[in-house]
């Protein structure tokens, strides 16, 4: 079972000198101290675990964070930061002893930039919203996280969120191309903007998918691309898996980037199909839906050249959409599939761990052994173009002792992904879910490597302490030198 | 002076925690082509992973490649082209402004976050940039990132590694994504525009959905070494739109795209190849190595106002566009400090950052070769930096003094 640090008595002792400090900040309702209405902030989208916060802030000038941080920072009081509170891996869990910071009342889009192809927005503006804001003008906002219509754009910073369309165009790492973000100190720092690159150290790339550890992000500035003229996705079914992940990996070979290829498995298929009736396939053990997007003409010849390819790989249903509705309604049992699966069980969980494609047979066979060894059923939907598995693991919580075995199962499951040469998240963070198993990933070095940039953003470790990172930092420790003059020898190697 | 020359990443970690120990400085050097770039090293010694060379891993159908550091590119390159891919990022070769007689690396190529005319439409060399193994500054390995296209376990430490000139970390092996390579391209060329209509025209293209992979202006004097038979004696503006992709989707986005914008001209993919190629490699630039040349990024709509502002008061300097005005190349006269205040006056307006790529040594050790950085974020940059490199050992003052 998950362990978190244990809260700081002292600080637990002056809560009601700490709110009234908040008080001060943030006026009148903006500051939550009523234990029912904190209630409403004690989990995020990893709905397992639940902590009630201190107490919770919500300020909407960028002045009010700055000062909120700095009161926190002077006074050793740990700080959660919170956008929609959709994270599926526990990121804004919050602390017994930590003030909830919730950005939800940034919300507007302060600027529309469309000869330099970007959008400035607060970042609690969701995700969708930024795409609403600028479709009239025919563009969008390419990573789309399924959680998209709730999900903010400044947690999506924060998680570094991906979609089923990131094969072609990216995570939010590639498509976000400013912040303004305020640190542990209370400074405010701009990183990057409407330019192209860097100026010095890309802190930009190491703030977005930091998961709310690094610092609190009051802006984002986004690249929008213009919408796709068209798009037409296929439906292929296949008897084995294996003809599925060779039909996969032979479009690639062929040189075609789709706009988004999922793969379903025979029960996620089933469960979509009795959901949405899509049309599925019901006899397929593997589901494909290849998109590909782009103006008629290059559409209708990747359509056929896709279609070749799967009739090559033994696909025993091959169906192109004719129309849009056609196209939506092959993506409405992809879409719902998570809903579904959760018909099949009261519970499900939901595992995020990345593959190298190749390996994809194998980790099905082995999960199959799995399933009889910890008698829980797993439905697979999986992001076929990048290797990004989401098993389901079905349960009920209800049942003693379920709840464990299924977290048990998953942690086999991305222990299993990094053997094969994967990683344990793709796109849903580490968060507190993942936390104890990056050990299986990372070492000792390389763990204290990624603490030692903690500890130049927050030395005190005071931003949302306990997640990502199995152990807490130790900045003093971590930044001795621990070399000493003699002591190394001269190296022996080859030298002019 | 000595020049180490590890035969692994095993010895280039002695090398690393011995310089440590006796607080001796390193020049890192993959290739030795890019010695030239950035503030002058002053090391006691050099660091040459040239041995650190060859393709450990590359399996097309997977996306992604795995290389020790100092693999040339040409090894690279001729690698993927065997397999009709590419790093699309489309690293330049910058050998032509910056003349050393020796090769570009894979793992020099990302420590300097390069990338080519594609860069506008498919992200820099950092988004390509999946996972790496280097030695910080103590001299202990370390890894990041993975070897697949999507992960986002731990800080994405390839992003601040990228671009890092060597001042975090040493690179060992590094992974990036590949991509395939596009069946046809051809370019389309608009004749005689202002700089101020190129950018307009450029921004139009790339906000179009006929997916535009690059996007150039030269002015009249520029165009005429852009290495084309055809449009070096023209006397004329070109404004060059890159497109790639299937065949018949090509053709028809040239068709469209060049009846909207006015296209006079258009380029089959060899002459597109040799153009881009060029732009990418600073090549109109290439000759006259006694000119400076700055390398500017600035809010792509105010690239025309920051060359007018350098232009009005040095009358001799020469500008090209890519990016679709996100990079503007400065040619101005060396001496005195190549114009260093006057460039910098004038991105600080267009909010954006300068770099000083080619410059006699004195001046690059006299001015500041990367925009500056004030404040908060130059005081977070050295605290980053010592996170990694606590005695300062690594490229020393390649940067700025201190990073």
């Amino acid at each position: 079972m998950l362990r978190m640090p244990l809260p700081d008595q002292a600080v637990l002792a002056r809560r009601a000198e700490i709110v009234a400090a908040l008080r001060r900040i943030v006026p009148d309702e903006g500051v939550i101290d009523a234990e029912l209405e904190r209630r409403a902030y004690e989990c995020d989208g990893l709905t397992a675990y639940r902590t009630l916060p201190m107490v919770v802030v919500l300020p909407d000038t960028t002045e009010q964070i700055v000062r909120i941080l700095r009161y926190c920072r002077a006074n050793g009081v740990k700080v959660v930061p919170r956008g929609a509170g959709t994270s599926l891996s526990g990121g804004a869990l919050p602390l017994e002893d930590g003030v909830l910071l919730g950005l939800g009342k940034f919300q507007r889009i302060l600027e529309i930039d469309v000869p330099n192809r970007c959008v400035v927005a607060q970042p609690g503006v969701t995700n969708l919203g930024i795409t609403h804001a600028v479709q009239d003008q025919g563009f969008y906002y390419a990573p789309d996280p399924s959680s998209q219509i709730a999900c903010t754009i400044g947690g999506n910073v924060a998680e570094n969120s991906g979609g089923v369309h990131c094969l072609k165009y990216g995570l939010t790492t590639n498509n976000v191309i400013g912040i303004e973000m305020v640190t542990m100190d209370g400074d405010i720092v701009r990183l990057g903007g409407k330019h192209f690159d860097p100026n010095g150290y890309d802190l930009l790339g190491v703030m977005v998918g930091s998961e709310g550890l690094l610092g609190v992000v009051t802006e984002v500035t986004v690249r929008i691309l213009p919408k796709p003229p068209g798009a037409r996705a296929l439906l292929l079914g296949f008897p084995t898996t294996e003809g599925a992940g060779d039909t996969v990996a032979a479009i690639i070979g062929a040189g075609i980037i789709p706009g988004g290829m999922e793969m379903m498995d025979r029960l996620a298929v089933q469960a979509a199909e009795a959901f949405v009736h899509a049309g599925y396939p019901l006899d397929a053990e593997a589901l494909l839906i290849v998109e590909l997007d782009g103006c008629e003409a290059e559409v209708d010849h990747l359509v056929s050249a896709v279609e070749d390819i799967a009739a090559r790989h033994g696909a025993a249903t091959c169906r192109a959409s004719r129309s849009e509705e056609e196209r939506l309604l092959f993506w409405a049992g992809r879409k719902a599939a998570f809903p579904a699966v959760g018909r099949l069980a009261p519970d499900y969980y939901c595992m995020d761990g990345t593959i190298p494609r190749k390996r994809l047979g194998e980790v099905l066979v082995r999960m199959k052994q799995m399933e009889g060894q910890y008698g829980l059923r797993v439905a697979n939907v999986f992001h076929a173009g990048d290797g990004n598995l989401h098993p389901l693991i079905l349960y009920d919580a209800n049942m003693p002792g379920e709840l464990e075995r299924a977290e048990e199962f998953g942690n086999d499951i991305l222990r299993l992904c990094v053997e094969v040469g994967g990683v344990l998240t793709g796109e849903h963070g580490v968060g507190v879910e993942k936390r104890d198993l990056m050990g299986t990933m990372f070492n000792e070095a390389d763990l204290n490597q990624q603490l030692r940039l903690k500890c130049a953003f927050d030395p005190d470790g005071l931003l949302n302490p306990g997640k990502v990172f199995p152990q807490l930092c130790r900045c003093a420790e971590l930044g001795r030198v621990h070399v000493h003059a003699g002591q190394v020898r001269f190296p022996d190697l080859p030298r002019f | 002076m000595t020049v180490f020359q590890p035969s692994d990443a095993t010895q280039a970690a002695q090398v690393i925690a011995w310089a440590a120990a006796e607080s001796q400085s390193l020049e890192i050097m993959g290739g030795g082509s890019k010695r030239a770039l950035g503030r002058p090293p002053r090391a006691d010694h050099t660091l040459d992973l040239g041995a650190l060379s060859g393709i450990v891993d590359y399996d097309p159908a997977e996306l992604v490649l795995t290389a020790r550091a100092a693999t040339p590119m040409a090894e690279i390159e001729a690698q993927l082209e065997a397999h009709r891919q590419m790093l699309a990022f489309e690293p330049p070769d910058w050998r032509g402004v910056l003349p050393s007689g020796r090769r570009p690396t894979l793992g020099g190529v990302i420590a300097c976050n390069l990338s080519g005319p594609r860069r506008v439409r498919a992200g820099a060399a950092r988004d390509h940039f999946l996972g790496f193994a280097a030695v910080n500054g103590w001299g202990d390995g370390w890894k990041a990132g993975g070897k697949v296209v999507k992960n986002v376990t731990g800080y994405d430490m390839c992003k601040l590694q990228a671009g890092a000139y060597g001042t975090l970390s040493v690179m060992t092996e590094v992974t990036v994504r590949v991509l395939p390579r596009p069946e046809t391209t051809c370019t389309l060329i608009l004749r005689g525009l202002s700089e101020e209509a190129a950018v307009a025209a450029m921004a139009a293209a790339l906000n179009s959905p006929h997916e535009v992979s690059a996007a150039a202006h030269l002015p009249a004097a520029v165009a005429a070494r852009s290495g084309l038979a055809d449009l070096a004696g023209a006397q004329i503006a070109i404004t060059a739109l890159r497109l790639e992709g299937p065949g018949p989707s090509v053709e028809f986005r040239a068709g469209v795209l060049g009846g909207l914008l006015g296209e006079t001209m258009r380029l089959g993919p060899s002459d597109t190849e040799r153009f881009w190629t060029g732009i990418g490699a600073v090549q109109p630039f290439a000759e006259h190595a006694d000119r400076a040349l700055w390398r500017v990024c600035p809010t792509p709509s105010a690239a025309p106002a920051v060359v007018r502002r350098v232009q009005a008061d040095l009358g001799s300097t020469e500008a090209f566009y890519d990016w679709g005005g996100g990079l503007v190349w400065l040619s101005v006269e060396g001496g005195a400090d190549c114009g260093a205040a006057l460039v910098r006056a004038a991105v600080a307006e267009a909010r954006g950052h300068a770099t000083l790529i080619r410059a006699p040594e004195p001046v690059r050790a006299a001015v500041p070769v990367f925009e500056p950085l004030n404040g908060p974020l130059a005081a977070l940059s050295r605290r980053v930096k010592a996170g990694f490199d606590p005695k300062g050992i690594l490229n020393p003052g390649r940067m700025e003094e201190g990073v």
